[in-house]
C-alpha cells in the first residue's frame, strides 16, 4: 500500500485504510509532492478537504492515477495553536482553488496568493456567519465602456436557482462569474446528524435528484467498504445497468433540451419524448422514475430479474432505433450544426488546469473516466471505453452525449447478452458497524462525471466526517470559461451543454 | 422533408390520452394502503426515515413521507404501496393515510379560496421557485409540459416571470439561502394568486426537515392552496392536482 522509496501512500477505489496510516507531511512536504503529482498530466485531484481532528484540523488531499488506477493519499495537520494561514498552491495548480475556497470558508483558513479566495457556498456551519449569500464579492471591472448583467437566482424557467453575472461590452461577453449556495441544505452536516443508515441513503439519493443512481451508488459502496460488506456480482451488474440508464435518460434529454434552445421543434419533442420510455422502464424496475429507491447498501429490495432483461431489451431496442434514427437526422442539419459549432470552446488545455471532470473532460481530448480508470460495480468484469472528443465546443459536448448513448447501450446489450440473473442479488443491510479509526473513499461515474464520497470514522466506529464531491465542483468554472468572448445570447446553449449541478454543488 | 414525416410517423401517438385514468405499472409507489393486521408498531414508527408513520392506529402522513417504501418491503402484511398517483389536496389532514381507510386523497373544492376558485380555470400560469429543491421534482415539472404529458393542453403553463404568473410553485424545502427569493418571488405575482408546495421536501422538509441550513418562516405566514406529495411527484400527480384545483 505504501511505496517504500517515496513513502507515498496509494488506495484502490473503494477501499479503507487507517487514519494512522495516512502520511502526514508537514505543509511544505505536503504542499512539495501535492504539485509534484498534479503535475502530470496522468494524475487529477479528485478531493481535497480539511476536517476537524483532536490537535487541530487534518487535510487530506486524494490524487486519483488514470494509469495505474490508484488513489494517492497525503494529509497535513494544523495544529490549532499555529497560525490559520496557508500558502496557497492555486497559483501553481489552478485546479486546486476550488478546494482551497472550501477550506477557507468552512474553517477561516486564509491561503495566502490566493488569486480568487471566495466564498462557495455560504453553507450553515461556515466560519464567518456574517456574510451572507447576498454579498458575495463579485469581480469589477471599472469602466463607463461595460455593463454587467445578474440574472437569478431565480432563473426564467423550471431551473435550480444561482446567480450569474456576466460583465459586457456591447453583447460580447467579456467575464462571467457564478455564484451559488442558494440550494444549500447542509447534506454533509445531516450525514453525521442522521444515525440511521435509511436516513442516510435518503440523503444521498437527495444530493442531485437527477443523479439519484451516482450518487447513492457512491454512498452504498463506501459503507459497504467501511462495513467490509461483500456483495454478490449479480449485485454490482444490476448497479452498473442501472447507472447506464440513467445516463442514457438524461443525455437524451439533455440533447432535446438543446434542440430546444435552437429551436429545433422535432428534435425537441421526440428526444424529449424518449427519454420517458427509458425513466418509465426504471421506474418498472425500482418504482421511481429517477432510481430513487433502487440502490441499498448490502443488497436490492427490487433484484433484476430475467424478466427484466427481456423487457429492457425491448425498451432499448425500440429506443434505438427511433433515437438513431432522429439523431441521424439531427445532426446533419447544418443549421444545428451552425448554432453549435465553434462555440463556447474550452480546449485540452484549459481542461487539464482547470481539472475538469468527465463529460467536460472527455468533450476537449482528456481521458477521464472512473468507469475506465478506476473501475466499480459491473465495470470490473465487464470494461467499458470511454468516449473522448478532440474539440471542446459545445457540438462536441451535443455529440458526445450521442456517441456516450450509443456506447451504453451497446454495453447494456453486451451485459444482457452474457449473464444470467438467476442467483439471489442479496438482501440490503439494515445496519452496518464501520471499521473504526478509518478513512475510506469512493468513487463513480455518473452521467456528469465522476462522484467522490470520503468519510472518516471515529474510535467507536462513528462516522466524524463525510465529504461529498459533485463533479460540477470542478466543472462550474468550464461554463464560465466557455462564455468568455461569446455573445450573451450564447449562454443558454452553453449553459445546457454543460447542465451542471446547483444542488450537488451547493449540498 | 420526408425524414422527417417518416420519423413523426415512427414515433407514433405519444401523448396520455386521459391523465386523470391511466395505469401505471406496479412497483410504482403510489398512495398507500395500511391494513388492520397487527404488527410491532414500534418497530414500524422507529423505521421510517422521515418520522411519516405514526402508532395506535397506524397513519402515515405523505407530507412527509419520501416513498422510499422501506415499511411494505419489511412490513408486506401491514403497509402496501397502491398504484393510485392523485395524492394531492388542499387540506392536509387529507395527507394523512389511517389504518384500515382505503379512500382517493381529493380536494376539498368547497375549502378553494372565493377569490381564486374558477377564475384559472382555462388559463393557469404558475412560476416555478426552486429553494433547495434536489432537481428531481424540477424534472418532473418540465416533463409535465413533454408531448406525453403535455399540460399545456389545459392552458396550464410555467412562465418566466412571477409578473405573469397566477400563483407561485415551491419546490425544495426552502433552504435560508432562498428564503427570501421565495418570498421576493411571491410579492411579486398580481392578486389574486395560489401558493403550491411541490414535493414532499418542501411540504415538511422532507429527509431535510431539522437541518441547521433551512428557514422555513415564510409558511407560517402564508395560506398553501395545494400540496403535491412525492419524492419527486409523478408528472400525472401533478397535473392531476392542478387540473383540480382550477376545476377542471
Amino acid at each position: 500500500m505504501t511505496d517504500k522509496t517515496q513513502n507515498i501512500c496509494r488506495i484502490k477505489n473503494n477501499s479503507v485504510i487507517g487514519l494512522n496510516k495516512i502520511p502526514v507531511y508537514s505543509y511544505a512536504n505536503f504542499s512539495g509532492l501535492v504539485v509534484e503529482m498534479l503535475s502530470k498530466d496522468e494524475n487529477h485531484c479528485v478531493n481535497y478537504f480539511a476536517s476537524p481532528c483532536k490537535n487541530g484540523l487534518r487535510f487530506i488531499a486524494a490524487i486519483a492515477d488514470d494509469n495505474a488506477g490508484d488513489i494517492i493519499l497525503l494529509s497535513h495537520i494544523l495544529t490549532s495553536s499555529e497560525p490559520k494561514q496557508l500558502n496557497s498552491l492555486t497559483p501553481k495548480i489552478t485546479a486546486l482553488h476550488i478546494f482551497e475556497r472550501e477550506i477557507f470558508e468552512n474553517y477561516g483558513i486564509a491561503f495566502k496568493d490566493h488569486p480568487w479566495l471566495k466564498p462557495v457556498r455560504f453553507p450553515h456551519d461556515r466560519f464567518d456567519r456574517n456574510l451572507k449569500v447576498n454579498d458575495y464579492p463579485f469581480y469589477k471591472i471599472n469602466s463607463h465602456e461595460l455593463h454587467e448583467v445578474g440574472v437569478g437566482p431565480v432563473h426564467a424557467g423550471i431551473i435550480e436557482p444561482g446567480h450569474f453575472r456576466f460583465i459586457c461590452n456591447g453583447e460580447n461577453v467579456l467575464h462571467l462569474e457564478i455564484q451559488l449556495g442558494w440550494q444549500h441544505r447542509g447534506v454533509e452536516a445531516l450525514m453525521l446528524e442522521k444515525k440511521q443508515l435509511l436516513q442516510r441513503v435518503i440523503l444521498s439519493e437527495s444530493i442531485a435528484g437527477d443523479t439519484a443512481v451516482g450518487h447513492s451508488l457512491a454512498f452504498a459502496q463506501l459503507m459497504e467498504t467501511l462495513g467490509d460488506i461483500k456483495i454478490s456480482e449479480q449485485l454490482m451488474v444490476e448497479r452498473a445497468i442501472a447507472l447506464e440508464l440513467e445516463r442514457t435518460a438524461v443525455h437524451v434529454g439533455d440533447i432535446a433540451a438543446l434542440c430546444t434552445d435552437i429551436s429545433y421543434g422535432l428534435g425537441a419533442n421526440i428526444f424529449a419524448i424518449l427519454r420517458t420510455g427509458i425513466i418509465n422502464y426504471t421506474q418498472s424496475w425500482c418504482g421511481n422514475r429517477l432510481g430513487k429507491g433502487m440502490i441499498r447498501p448490502g443488497g436490492i429490495n427490487l433484484p433484476f430479474t430475467n424478466e427484466h432483461k427481456e423487457h429492457l431489451l425491448d425498451v432499448l431496442a425500440k429506443f434505438e432505433f427511433q433515437f438513431v434514427e432522429l439523431a441521424h437526422r439531427t445532426y446533419k442539419l447544418s443549421s444545428v450544426e451552425n448554432r453549435f459549432d465553434d462555440i463556447g470552446t474550452v480546449n485540452e488545455e484549459l481542461i487539464r488546469k482547470i481539472g475538469a471532470v468527465g463529460m467536460a473532460a472527455r468533450m476537449a481530448n482528456v481521458k477521464r473516466d472512473i468507469r475506465y480508470s478506476h473501475p466499480f460495480a459491473g465495470y470490473i468484469s465487464y470494461p467499458i471505453e470511454p468516449v473522448v472528443l478532440p474539440k471542446g465546443d459545445v457540438f462536441s459536448r451535443f455529440l458526445l452525449r450521442r456517441k456516450e448513448i450509443k456506447r451504453s447501450i451497446a454495453w447494456i446489450r453486451n451485459l444482457l447478452d452474457n449473464y444470467s440473473f438467476d442467483t439471489p442479488s442479496g438482501k440490503p443491510v439494515n445496519e452496518i458497524v464501520l471499521k473504526p479509526d478509518s478513512f475510506a473513499i469512493s468513487l463513480t461515474e455518473g452521467w456528469r462525471g465522476e462522484i467522490c464520497h470520503c468519510a472518516l470514522t471515529d474510535e467507536t466506529g462513528s462516522l466524524i466526517f463525510y465529504k461529498i464531491k459533485d463533479p460540477s465542483m470542478h466543472n462550474w468554472k468550464a461554463l464560465e470559461l466557455s462564455l468568455r468572448n461569446l455573445e450573451i445570447s450564447d449562454f443558454p446553449i452553453n449553459n445546457k451543454s454543460y447542465n451542471l449541478s446547483y444542488c450537488g454543488y451547493d449540498l | 422533408m420526408l425524414e422527417e414525416i417518416k420519423i413523426i410517423i415512427h414515433n407514433g401517438k405519444q401523448f396520455i390520452t386521459d391523465p386523470k385514468n391511466v395505469h401505471l405499472p406496479e412497483p410504482f409507489r403510489g398512495r398507500p394502503v395500511i391494513s388492520t393486521v397487527k404488527v410491532d408498531e414500534n418497530k414500524l414508527v422507529e423505521l421510517c426515515p422521515v418520522s411519516a408513520i405514526s402508532a395506535n392506529p397506524v397513519r402515515i402522513d405523505l407530507g412527509k413521507c419520501t416513498f422510499c417504501g422501506e415499511c411494505a418491503f419489511r412490513f408486506p402484511e401491514k403497509i402496501t404501496f397502491t398504484t393510485d398517483y392523485k395524492l394531492s389536496t388542499n387540506i392536509p389532514e387529507r395527507l394523512i393515510v389511517k389504518e384500515g381507510e382505503n379512500l382517493p386523497i381529493e380536494i376539498d373544492r368547497e375549502a378553494i379560496r372565493p377569490e381564486i376558485k374558477d377564475i384559472f380555470k382555462n388559463s393557469f400560469k404558475l412560476r416555478q421557485v426552486s429553494a433547495g429543491g434536489d432537481n428531481s421534482a424540477e424534472f418532473e415539472l418540465n416533463a409535465c409540459g413533454n408531448a406525453n404529458f403535455d399540460i399545456g393542453r389545459y392552458g396550464i403553463e410555467f412562465v418566466a416571470s412571477p409578473r405573469h404568473a397566477d400563483g407561485i410553485l415551491v419546490t425544495g424545502p426552502i433552504t435560508e439561502n432562498m428564503a427570501e427569493a421565495v418570498e421576493i418571488a411571491w410579492k411579486a405575482v398580481p392578486e389574486p394568486k395560489v401558493f403550491i408546495l411541490c414535493g414532499t421536501d418542501a411540504i415538511s422538509g422532507g429527509i431535510f426537515a431539522g437541518s441547521k441550513a433551512l428557514n422555513r418562516e415564510f409558511l407560517n405566514r402564508i395560506k398553501v392552496d395545494l400540496y403535491i406529495p412525492g419524492n419527486p411527484p409523478h408528472p400525472l400527480n401533478i397535473e392531476n392536482g392542478l387540473l383540480d384545483l382550477i376545476g377542471r
